[in-house]
């Protein structure tokens, strides 16, 4: 049975496109204004737009995140990234890649033997940290720890590429880092959160060397449920003692999606 | 050889000819991320100006990236036809921009020409062009191309209809496609962008996209946007393929990011016109390309992204392809920073693909991190319907769900058809009044036909 033919739509002849309008997100039977969209939809478009913007320009509300993260009793370090300031890291994706000097500092002075590093970075989207980063942050400590992982101090990273996550795992000494970062926003949703996860990380590790969940929402996959799934993953790497495309695991490897068909997935982080 | 140019005492000059090419460049984020970009205004009209007096055949003489070690300057040189150069031979680019705004010149003069341009040539004249240069000598070249329908006529602006999915649903493929189909959109292609990257998932949607065409009778092509590996296993297990796509670089190195070569490419072309599925023509490949694909792949030897995505079209037009566009605004604003430059991009593109003869179309595009908005599309479309475009990109409510990125929406494609006074193709034009989706005027109607409805409930419940 599918999806159409069970619709509850009306005889053919009366049937309209805006009857099936609740099964995909897709912005289908808008109507028409002559050439242009209803003045509803139109300024739904706009709000859209400014809030996808404004998460690009958002900044991580620290002092609650910590205030979050702090009961969960591991250190907590905060580094950045080359980049000075937003505009300079949405222009400029390799200083998104590399710490800080002082930064390096502040983790090689903290550095040790770890399991797991967790890295929480504002990414492309500060909004999709301050909105899921504590929680996520909290369930997957514990189901780390209670599968007898040692964790490093968690690391909240300003301005900061997926690939930052390897020179901070790198210096710390930890041998999976989990790299928590705001993804690109969209139209429909800029409250996106992806984890990253590498094996052995090292500084210039090739983007086909990490797993990816992505997607992480309220709205598309859920927080419990992510947790779930990242520690199951980390577990799985930790077997294989590797990450990525040789793990089998999913396809999705790049902050971005691609409309640059490379058929293994390369694209720029 | 060293170039340059004195501006009120100040020698400036340029070592190579890349440096030359990359400081005449307009400004563009890319550029500045590479390195390779003029130290502001002043240098880069400097650099403007010393281009302006080189001759064209100095890019005959040397070549930006070297043909021993790049099979993409290698098909340049091989592709380069001095009869067709023998016009403009003995012209330097500061003369050439003229000769190609001359009243004298027109579509004759350019088609004849094609052969004897190079990408390098083409993307040199275009540096000390105006956006309304730009357009004037696009408007001139017309490139028709045909399958089941004439994309690139006169007077015509076709719409590729994109209605891709988060997970490739059929459903939501279908729904989306006929959504595009009630606004006109679909002459140029109905194509999928996949989200997954398997053959099952290619076939199906190929499969999907076929079914849903036929049920229906639109003179129209349809399109998988997988890899060109992918669109190989697939013929061979003798779907329905009708163009084959494949995203291209400028260079090898570029190309190898892609995972892509020429000899792949040539292999695709046969496969496709050996299924013999065009009914009047038969161009058979689609190609998208854009600015900054080579920097981000670290294939670009230091040359400027605008003469890279030049280099590409050489790559397109050695397989007569049905259609090609530039994805302009979607790869970041690292690489083209905001409106403005996105705009000037999209204009470029369509320019040198048009006068190399391809089919150019555009996708009219940016993303949320990039300083752009709707309106800046609103304006490129404008000019490229000024200056002749093959086609547009439209999507639902401009919000492509799953690439996450923001293109036409298929009111803009109406827009432009009614206000800039541009029609379907003529087979699609015929076709949409049949259907009963536009009256006999050519006026869009408001209400869907019950047979869209049905054949959209059909197609995804055989693909499901």
């Amino acid at each position: 049975m599918s999806k159409l033919t069970a619709h509850p739509a009306s005889e053919p002849a009366q049937t309209e496109l805006a009857d099936f309008a609740d099964l995909t997100q897709a912005r289908i039977a808008l109507g028409r204004a002559g050439s242009s969209t209803p003045t509803a939809h139109e300024q739904r478009f706009q709000l859209d737009h400014a809030r996808a913007r404004a998460a690009v320009w958002s900044q991580v509300d620290e002092d609650t995140l910590l205030a979050h993260l702090e009961p969960l009793g591991l250190p907590i370090v905060t580094v950045e990234s080359q980049a000075v300031d937003r505009a300079d890291y949405v222009r400029r994706p390799d200083k998104g890649r590399l710490l800080a000097p002082a930064s390096r500092q502040t983790l090689a002075d903290r550095s040790g033997r770890f399991d797991v590093v967790i890295i929480i970075a504002d990414g492309l989207s500060a909004t999709a940290i301050n909105l899921n980063a504590a929680a996520l942050v909290a369930s997957l400590v514990q189901r780390l720890q209670s599968a007898g992982l040692s964790l490093a101090p968690i690391v909240m990273a300003r301005r900061a590429r997926v690939a930052l996550g390897d020179a901070i795992g790198e210096t710390l000494g930890a041998r999976v880092t989990i790299t928590l970062i705001g993804e690109r926003p969209g139209l429909s949703a800029a409250d996106s959160l992806g984890a990253y996860l590498t094996y052995a990380p090292v500084c210039g590790t090739p983007d086909a060397s990490r797993n990816c969940i992505s997607n992480i929402r309220e709205h598309g996959m859920p927080l419990p449920r992510a947790a779930e799934a990242i520690a199951a993953l980390a577990g799985r790497i930790f077997n294989a003692r590797l990450s990525g495309v040789k793990l089998g695991e999913n396809r999705l490897t790049s902050e971005e999606p691609s409309k640059m068909v490379t058929g293994d997935d390369g694209t720029d982080t | 050889m060293s170039y340059r140019a004195v501006i009120d005492q100040t020698v400036y000059r340029f070592s190579t000819l890349a440096e030359l090419m990359a400081k005449a460049t307009p400004q563009r984020s890319g550029d500045e991320l590479a390195g390779i970009a003029a130290d502001g205004p002043i240098e880069r009209l400097a650099a403007q100006m010393a281009l302006a007096d080189l001759p064209l055949r100095a890019f005959l003489e040397q070549q930006l990236i070297d043909g021993e070690h790049d099979d993409v300057s290698e098909l340049i040189a091989r592709q380069h036809d001095p009869d067709a150069f023998s016009p403009v031979a003995s012209l330097t680019v500061g003369a050439f921009r003229e000769w190609l705004l001359s009243s004298s010149v027109g579509q004759t003069e350019l088609e004849a020409v094609t052969y004897g341009l190079t990408p390098e040539m083409v993307a040199a004249v275009s540096k000390i062009m105006r956006v309304k240069d730009l357009i004037a000598v696009a408007a001139k070249r017309r490139v028709v191309t045909r399958f089941r329908n004439t994309l690139g006529l006169p007077g015509r602006l076709s719409l590729r209809n994109q209605p891709n999915h988060p997970t490739d649903d059929s459903f939501g493929i279908a729904l989306s496609a006929v959504d595009g189909l009630m606004m006109g959109s679909g002459d140029a292609v109905i194509g999928v962008n996949p989200a997954t990257d398997g053959l099952a998932d290619y076939m199906r949607i190929v499969t999907l996209l076929d079914d849903l065409r036929q049920r229906l009778s639109i003179p129209t092509q349809t399109c998988c946007l997988g890899h060109v590996s992918v669109a190989l296993r697939a013929m061979e297990k003798r779907a329905p393929v009708d163009l084959v796509f494949q995203s291209v670089a400028g260079s090898q190195k570029a190309n190898d990011g892609f995972g892509v070569s020429l000899e792949m490419l040539r292999e695709a072309q046969d496969a496709a016109l050996s299924l013999n599925r065009g009914t009047i023509g038969r161009n058979v490949m689609y190609f998208e390309t854009g600015q900054g694909s080579a920097l981000s792949s670290d294939g670009h030897f230091s040359v400027d992204q605008q003469t890279m995505e030049a280099r590409a079209y050489a790559v397109a037009r050695a397989f007569d392809p049905f259609m090609v566009n530039t994805v302009v605004g979607f790869i970041g604003p690292e690489y083209l920073f905001n409106g403005k430059q996105i705009i000037r991009a999209g204009l470029e593109d369509h320019f040198c693909g048009k006068l190399l003869g391809l089919p150019m179309g555009v996708d009219v595009c940016y993303t949320n991190h990039c300083d752009a908005d709707q309106e800046d599309m609103d304006t490129l479309l404008t000019l490229l319907c000024a200056a002749g475009v093959n086609f547009v990109i439209t999507v639902p409510g401009a919000d492509d769900i799953m690439l996450n990125y923001q293109s036409l929406s298929h009111h803009d494609g109406i827009f432009a058809r009614e206000t800039l006074g541009l029609r379907p193709a003529p087979e699609f034009e015929a076709w949409m009044v049949d259907v009963g989706l536009a009256d006999e005027a050519g006026r869009l109607r408001d209400h869907m036909p019950p047979a869209l409805i049905e054949a959209m409930r059909t197609s995804a419940d055989a693909a499901a």
